[in-house]
């Protein structure tokens, strides 16, 4: 009986595979005329956070290229596996010639296909690993943008602990958490950020628990470096407050919500898409920074008080201006020794290779 | 009221028409779906179709996702045939892939012809003990397997959770949870295109439906499923071949481990097993625990998968709506197994029966 069943479906997905095999030539995919870009994302653009902003950065360039035949096509939460590397080559199948993968743990999978599709090209976003024909990374000095959220955070404690929700131990996480720091500490010399390690990029229910642990300790503003907006959710329940991470979020926790930084990938995308159509395209790796547009700090709201806002603007002029790094010496380590010497900074090779914490951190790097 | 009461009065022609209206049934209530989501139920439809058998490239890719499925429903099928729900493929995979993986990352300069049996048998072994454990509980305190096989899963799981972001963390992962890609000598070679599992796969197609039909073993095997007291009857040591059809039934499952991490993903991560093991559970039972069958089906499941993440990006529709689409079909087709085993009878329907029967 239950062979009948098996047979019969065998039958009619073959009678419609024939009915499509006949159908198919004349809906051939795209990719003859137009340039088709293709994106791999690890949550869903609903996580009003991290896909999201990429998912913005993604229809803006189809708006803005439309009329040169630009088209996107996506697949969203996609694991840091090999599916990936799956997701990828379906999307080549599907006709995409420009690839952006945009998590960090894509990158060996976005490597390896690299190798085997020599003329697609592959932007891998927040990693370290590139070639010299057609494969880079590309990423943004978010850490300018944190240092100005940790203003806010350090001007809004009252109790001189600052809770901080934190993805994965990699370099741009802990840089950021640095800057973050180097910013609350700039206005308030004693107070302290608590990290607490999820080891997820999105998992809602377990960032809203860490968030929920460190406002239990006393933590009364949340940080966060992670996908979704359940931290700063969390916040609110607690009547404590919430800086956000990715884009605007304040709708969710309209209560808690001071800013966040922010990503305009968008400005990014454009550019490469342009000169890939230009013909002017070189494999070179980006580091954009508020100075690009590619990061700022995002709105912020009522909750976040005028004398706070002047200040942020302040010392935003000078990053832009070029007279202030964040990263600027000296800096010392959570051991009070000092890492960063007057005068110097952090290279962009140290801060790809950063797994130190700044004086003022409460949290552990295995 | 109603009541459910089995079915004898079917015929072949019935159960076959009950099925195709399932089928119709499920692609309609699916396409009233993808109307409302707004786009052409035809167009979804060719599209899956299109997705999966559309180029060479994505022929071969609904292959590759049928390998571990038929392989694991081999491996389930041992079980079942003997009323030994294991639940535990997907636990059972993963121990292939966690044992097989571990001479990919450790003993990393062995040589290729040497690498592969090794992590080959590694991974049978392994999937075989993880089958084995629940069985001697079974046998000697009567646990349950159902649950146990399924509890078997999230250690498994859990285990390699531990690993991937403890001991076997990729130092050169600059701290991110992951497993370093194995070397080139792990690697399943490649025949037309498709790592080499799929001539294994035929050839323990193969050997399973000779097993079963064919030997004094698989013979003893259907025994059991039919009457435990018949074999012990007929002084078949029941114990014994319980405990060693399940080694094999979890062997072949260990082996879908071997298959994914060094034909497929070239590494470990906890993963690997992705549901396979779950959905093993259907295709076999959809399959009737005929290994010839279960090709059929689990090409058909595969055909399902991919075209469901082909019309994600063809048409931009949401993943969750492309597996919501794939889950629609599966319950009818599920549901229509339930009409043509049962039927639904009013209950003064048969209260009247019964008392005809009394009188």
């Amino acid at each position: 009986m239950k062979r009948l069943l098996a047979l019969m479906l065998a039958v009619v997905m073959i009678t419609a595979a024939v009915l499509t095999g006949c159908g198919s030539g004349s809906a051939a995919p795209a990719g003859g005329e137009g340039l088709k870009v293709g994106f791999i994302y690890i949550g869903t653009p609903g996580d009003v956070g991290y896909t999201f902003a990429h998912d913005q950065g993604r229809i803006y360039l189809e708006e803005q290229l439309k009329d040169k035949g630009v088209t996107t096509a996506k697949v969203e939460s996609v694991p840091e596996t090999a599916d990936s590397e799956k997701a990828i080559k379906n999307l080549i199948d599907q006709g995409c010639k420009v690839i952006f993968a945009t998590s960090f743990g894509y990158m060996d999978f976005v490597e390896k296909v690299a190798k085997e599709y020599p003329d697609v090209k592959f932007f891998h976003c927040s990693g370290n690993k590139s070639n010299e024909t057609n494969f880079v990374n590309y990423f943004g000095k978010i850490e300018q943008a944190r240092y100005l959220t940790g203003i806010v955070a350090g001007l809004k404690t009252k109790s001189g602990k600052i809770g901080y929700v934190a993805a994965m131990q990699i370099p741009e996480v802990i840089r950021g958490i640095d800057a973050f720091t180097l910013g609350v500490r700039s206005v308030n010399p004693t107070a302290v950020v608590n990290v607490k390690w999820t080891n997820t990029w999105y998992d809602p229910q377990l960032e809203k628990s860490a968030a929920e642990a460190l406002l239990n300790e006393g933590n009364d503003v949340i940080a966060q470096h992670q996908d979704s907006t359940a931290p700063q959710i969390a916040a609110q329940e607690k009547g404590a407050f919430a800086i956000g991470y990715n884009s605007d979020s304040s709708k969710a926790a309209p209560k808690a919500y001071l800013t966040a930084p922010v990503w305009n990938w968008g400005v990014y995308y454009v550019d490469q898409v342009q000169k890939i159509l230009d013909g002017s395209w070189k494999a070179e790796n980006y580091l954009g920074g508020m100075h690009e547009g590619v990061v700022d700090i995002g709105p912020m709201t009522d909750l976040v008080d005028a004398d706070i806002k002047a200040k942020v603007e302040e010392v935003k002029a000078k990053i832009l201006d070029g007279s202030l790094d964040v990263f600027a010496g000296p800096v010392k380590d959570q051991t009070g020794a000092v890492k960063i010497a007057e005068g110097a900074t952090m290279t962009v090779e140290e801060q790809q290779a950063c797994k130190w914490f700044v004086e003022g951190v409460n949290g552990k790097i295995d | 009221m109603v009541r459910i009461v089995k079915r004898t009065d079917l015929t072949k022609r019935q159960s076959v028409m009950f099925r195709l209206l399932a089928i119709l049934g499920a692609l309609l209530a699916a396409g009233i779906f993808i109307l409302f989501l707004g786009f052409n139920p035809f167009r979804v439809y060719l599209s899956m179709l299109d997705g999966s058998f559309g180029s060479l490239y994505r022929f071969k890719e609904s292959i590759i996702q049928a390998i571990p499925l038929i392989v694991s429903s081999l491996g389930i099928s041992i079980a079942f045939r003997m009323k030994f729900w294991n639940i535990g493929a997907e636990g059972q995979i993963i121990m292939g892939a966690f044992a097989a993986s571990y001479f990919a990352l450790y003993w990393s300069n062995l040589p290729v012809y040497v690498m592969l049996p090794l992590m080959f048998l590694a991974s049978a072994a392994a999937g075989g003990i993880w089958a084995l454990i629940p069985a001697i509980f079974k046998a000697q305190f009567g646990t349950n397997e159902t649950l146990f096989t399924l509890m078997m899963n999230y250690i498994a799981q859990k285990i390699i959770v531990y690993v991937q972001y403890g001991p076997w963390k990729d130092p050169k992962a600059l701290g991110a949870g992951k497993i370093a890609l194995f070397g080139d000598n792990a690697a399943l070679p490649e025949v037309f295109g498709i790592h080499i599992g799929w001539i294994i796969t035929v050839v323990l197609v193969v050997l399973v439906y000779i097993f079963i039909n064919k030997t004094k073993r698989g013979y003893e095997i259907q025994v059991i499923g039919e009457s435990e007291n018949t074999a012990r009857y007929a002084g078949m040591n029941v114990k014994k071949i319980i405990l060693s059809s399940l080694i094999l039934s979890g062997a072949l499952c260990g082996l879908v481990g071997m298959f994914q991490v060094s034909g497929v993903n070239h590494t470990l991560s906890y993963q690997v097993a992705n549901g396979v093991g779950f959905t093993a559970i259907i295709t076999t039972w959809l399959a009737g625990l005929s290994a010839p069958v279960i090709v059929i089906v689990c090409f058909l499941f595969a055909v399902l998968q991919q075209g469901g993440t082909f019309i994600q990006t063809a048409f931009s529709i949401h993943s969750s709506a492309a597996q919501l689409i794939q889950g629609m079909i599966l319950f009818f087709v599920l549901g229509s197994e339930f009409f043509i085993q049962y039927k639904l009878v009013l209950k003064q329907k048969t209260d009247k029966l019964i008392k005809k029967e009394a009188a």
